[in-house]
């Protein structure tokens, strides 16, 4: 491993998009549940249902926002904390997006 | 000693890819802990560097195994429909579950989390594993980097924990069951 220290930007790209490919996560199972038809349109794999759409979509959203962070931020330093936060704050909306009692509240049901 | 195919799969997933995956929690909390304190330019961190970094991918990799087997072999076999006039579920977990009321809530509730906060682990910890190739040792030089990796390193913890729990009590209320017949032992 080469001992030069290294700039914060690639560790702060693959931390943030952690956070994107969540929240998309838990956006994605939200809408999948809400609208019949986005529902239906996740659906790429019939035996797994909306399920195979969600997650594949979620993470083409993870892998191809790191891809372009990573690029954006290679060999630059960033402002961690405002990342992390960004990072933290998008890991638990999406986490709280799967919760089921959650998504029906925001249905109203 | 037999055991069905359906079964069989169900225990890989489950107790092999996941339990492992859990049990390799607290010791990478260790790993990513340790290389923080040692930091950079260390004799010793070099190796121990190198054995952390399997570590660390083997997880990932469990995690992918674990939600992948999940998703596109055990939950087709949960999910499936059973032909019209089935009086007999077994075969159909989530129709079984929701043909009463006192069980619908494991397949409302608890499945329909499960499946989708799995899916949180592979993610974080796959940042996490490349985090700590990229960085290694460096990683006492970057507070906030650590601070969030073990951050999201605990949020994978709960989404397994959370998954795993469910799953095994699914598999309590509602097995996966069939397929062929697997011998694994005749006892005379």
């Amino acid at each position: 491993m080469d001992d030069r220290p290294l700039t914060n930007g690639p560790g702060g790209a693959a931390i943030l998009a952690a956070g994107i490919g969540a929240l998309a996560l838990g956006v994605f199972a939200f809408a999948g549940d809400a609208v019949h038809w986005i529902g239906r349109a996740f659906s790429i794999w019939p035996p797994s249902g909306a399920l195979s759409g969600v997650t594949t979509a979620a993470i083409a959203v993870w892998l191809g926002s790191w891809y372009w962070l990573a690029r954006r931020w290679r060999g630059r330093t960033v402002a961690l904390a405002w990342v992390n936060s960004a990072a933290f704050v998008m890991l638990l909306t999406g986490l709280l997006l799967t919760f089921p009692p959650f998504m029906d509240f925001l249905q109203g049901k | 000693m037999e055991i069905t195919y359906r079964d069989l799969i169900t225990v890989l997933h489950g107790m092999g890819f996941g339990t492992l995956f859990m049990l390799a929690f607290s010791g990478a909390i260790g790993v990513i802990y340790t290389t923080a304190v040692v930091g950079p330019g260390s004799q010793t961190s070099r190796w121990n560097a190198r054995m952390f970094r399997f570590y660390l991918i083997s997880m990932a990799v469990l995690a992918w195994l674990t939600v992948l087997s999940g998703a596109y072999i055990i939950y087709p076999w949960y999910r499936a429909v059973a032909p019209a006039g089935t009086t007999d579920l077994s075969g159909f977990p989530r129709q079984l579950l929701l043909s009463s009321p006192h069980t619908a809530g494991w397949h409302e509730l608890g499945m329909e989390w499960k499946e989708h906060i799995a899916w949180f682990t592979p993610i974080t910890m796959t940042m996490v594993a490349y985090v700590f190739l990229k960085y290694g040792p460096q990683l006492a030089l970057h507070r906030h980097m650590r601070n969030a990796v073990l951050g999201f390193t605990a949020v994978a913890f709960f989404a397994t924990a959370v998954s795993g729990g469910v799953g095994a009590f699914l598999n309590k209320v509602a097995p996966v069951r069939g397929g062929a017949d697997i011998i694994l032992l005749r006892v005379q």
